[in-house]
């Protein structure tokens, strides 16, 4: 017997029973579907982080300054301004491991722009920390080196404040008022949407961190040298943690703590933070992608029952197939190959079903659903492994009867 | 003169049945040529059955000695026997048993599907041996659209479509209606008269009078073997009922 007598013999005797067929797959029909379904969730849940990583900037470190105590109470990091623009460029210069090191500072300020107002936060910046955040300008462009140098009135309007005070026109060229003092809109920046933690990233505007100090955030705190705080970004996502040690060292080196002092700065890792959450969402999608698994082997159970009832109900057919030649090998092949249809075609169906399901969560949950390939194709293959293996043992069962025993047998 | 297409000597089968020995079929010796027409009767548990299964190479004899086509099958593991019984043997059976799902063709060429011949030979083959028991134009039928006669000779032409060596029939009409029953005596006849060799398996001596020889068991041993003269013609049987119909009409 060919294999395509087998599989036309196989479907045959499917279709005599149709509905014990598309019940006894349905346990085959609910795993391949859930793992499809339950992958697709997985998936989309890891590029929704990587997608706010890649928001922040990959490979990202922020250096915070200490902490300081004022009649016993601690004031929380960013109270004690310890952190300098040569620390700053210190960490860029002397640390292999970073490739991009930017000080910031940041305040909050009115913002005039003809009849319209605005109260935001105003970060002082390099170009530098623009390209560690990977947040390039939409339309106009950043400042010089020469702008950040001479404290030039030149500043990046956010979206956010864009559409608040220049709803519907071009801002760049016009001029505003941050605190009374004229400055030049040269840009926009890129949208970025909203931090992990919901903050409105572009509700934000930037000026170069010499102008911020001098003429919008100075006083006491942030005077000379002083910097708010250091983002920093790492050559890979690998030497990031080989950033944070070198950071710590070199601080601590320049800072002159002694061994038995505490950091004055703290660093924080964003993006290790995320990797964090990222990494336990794929824990959880594996977690259920197995236990749709095992919806596959309670199917291939079911299948395995069913080829035994099968076995059972066609013994005379067995013994006649006997008798007019089949060797144990064609029985054999036989039930196997029907095992194997129907876990197969339980799986096709599975993959429709699990793609509808997928598309449906995404539209009623706007959750991003992605379909990956790989997991259409294991647990397909998973299924007809199931057919193969829950197949053999009532295959082998029909293959063994005695041809007399099956011929007579009513 | 040919060698004998059945050689057996000494044939003995047993079986355990709890501790006792049940020799079902006790030391039997006996040869058929190729071309005969024998009836194997006997009454239920006289051996017959277990008789057939030897010959229709089913089962292996627990001793003796039996040569069938010129090949000693007595030793012969399942997957030799299965080929054997495959190219040499045709099979049919009191219930005929066709597959229900698979038309009158497919069904006919179950056999060759087996024996491995090519899908196009195969059909051909199948078309061939239902035209030789006259049911050509039923090819395409499931045997549910048959009556019993036709599922019979669907059954012949399966155990014909290898061109075995040897018919085995065990109650071939133990089915059937009684002028039916002669009708298929009558096709056996007919291909007897081709030169295969025809055993029939029968409880049934109406059956019996077709056959050129009979052999007779009880209780395990063959007690008679006997040649009969002028068998009955079943195609006469048939006329004589036909004249009869018509005169009662």
């Amino acid at each position: 017997m060919t294999y395509l007598d087998c599989i036309r013999a196989a479907l045959r005797s499917l279709r005599v029973n149709v509905l014990r067929s598309v019940l006894t797959a349905l346990g085959i029909i609910i795993g391949v579907a859930a793992v499809i379904a339950m992958v697709a969730v997985g998936a989309g849940a890891e590029s929704r982080v990587q997608g706010v990583i890649q928001s922040l900037g990959s490979n990202l470190l922020v250096v915070l300054p200490g902490s300081t105590t004022s009649g016993g109470v601690r004031q929380g990091s960013g109270s004690l301004p310890t952190l300098t623009e040569s620390d700053a460029k210190a960490i860029g210069s002397d640390i292999p491991a970073v490739t991009l090191s930017a000080p910031t500072v940041r305040g909050t300020a009115q913002l005039i722009a003809g009849n319209l107002n605005w109260y935001t936060s105003v970060q002082g910046v390099t170009p530098a920390f623009l390209d560690v955040r990977e947040w390039p300008v939409a339309s106009g462009r950043v400042f010089t080196d020469n702008e950040t140098r001479a404290a030039a009135k030149v500043v990046l309007l956010g979206k956010t404040v864009v559409a608040n005070l220049f709803p519907g026109q071009d801002p760049v060229g016009q001029t505003i008022r941050i605190q009374r003092v004229p400055f030049e809109v040269i840009g926009v920046l890129d949208a970025k949407g909203q931090t992990p933690f919901g903050s409105d990233q572009d509700d934000t505007v930037m000026v170069p961190i010499s102008t911020a100090k001098l003429r919008l955030l100075g006083g006491r705190k942030l005077s000379g040298d002083l910097v708010g705080n250091i983002t920093v970004k790492a050559q890979s996502s690998e030497l990031v943690s080989e950033a944070e040690q070198g950071i710590k060292a070199l601080l601590r080196e320049r800072h002159r703590l002694r061994d038995n002092q505490p950091d004055d700065f703290s660093i924080r890792n964003l993006s290790q933070m995320l990797e964090a959450r990222a990494e336990s969402t794929r824990v959880m999608t594996i977690l259920l992608a197995s236990v749709a698994g095992v919806s596959l082997i309670v199917g291939g159970i079911g299948i395995m029952n069913i080829m035994l009832v099968s076995v059972t109900e066609r013994t005379r057919e067995i013994g006649l197939r006997m008798a007019i030649g089949a060797e144990s090998r064609d029985i054999m092949s036989q039930f196997v190959i029907e095992a194997v249809a129907l876990s197969l075609i339980g799986g096709l169906i599975g993959i429709v079903l699990g793609i509808g399901a997928s598309l449906a969560i995404a539209q009623l949950a706007d959750w991003p659903m992605l379909i990956q390939p790989e997991a259409v194709l294991i647990a397909v293959g998973f299924a007809g492994a199931v057919g193969v293996f829950f197949g053999f043992y009532p295959a082998r069962k029909a293959a063994q009867l005695d041809p007399i025993e099956a011929l007579r047998y009513e | 003169m040919a060698a004998p297409i059945i050689e057996i000597a000494g044939l003995t089968r047993d079986y355990q049945v709890g501790a006792q020995t049940v020799h079902a079929l006790a030391d039997l010796t006996v040869s058929i040529e190729r071309g005969e027409f024998v009836a194997v009767m006997g009454p239920s548990g006289s051996g017959k059955s277990t008789c057939m299964h030897l010959l229709g190479c089913l089962d292996t004899p627990t001793a003796g000695r039996y040569v069938f086509d010129g090949v000693d099958v007595s030793r012969m593991n399942r997957d030799e026997l299965a080929h054997t019984r495959n190219r040499s043997i045709g099979f049919v059976f009191q219930a005929f048993n066709l597959l229900p799902r698979a038309t009158a063709l497919e069904n006919v060429e179950l056999p060759l599907m087996y024996g491995r011949t090519e899908p196009r030979e195969r059909h051909a083959k199948a078309a061939a041996a239902l035209a030789a028991v006259g049911l050509a134009e039923r090819a395409h039928h499931q045997p549910a659209q048959l009556s019993g006669g036709q599922m019979q000779r669907v059954a012949i032409a399966r155990a014909l479509v290898n061109e075995p060596a040897m018919l085995l029939a065990d109650e071939p009409t133990g089915a059937l209606d009684s002028r039916t029953g002669v009708e298929i005596m009558a096709l056996f006849q007919r291909l007897n008269e081709q030169g295969i060799t025809v055993i029939v398996v029968t409880h049934d001596a109406e059956v019996a009078r077709y056959a050129k020889r009979i052999l007779r068991f009880r209780d395990g041993h063959l007690v008679a073997d006997e040649r009969v003269a002028r068998p009955t013609r079943a195609i006469e049987v048939l006329a004589a009922l036909d004249a009869a119909r018509e005169s009662a009409a």
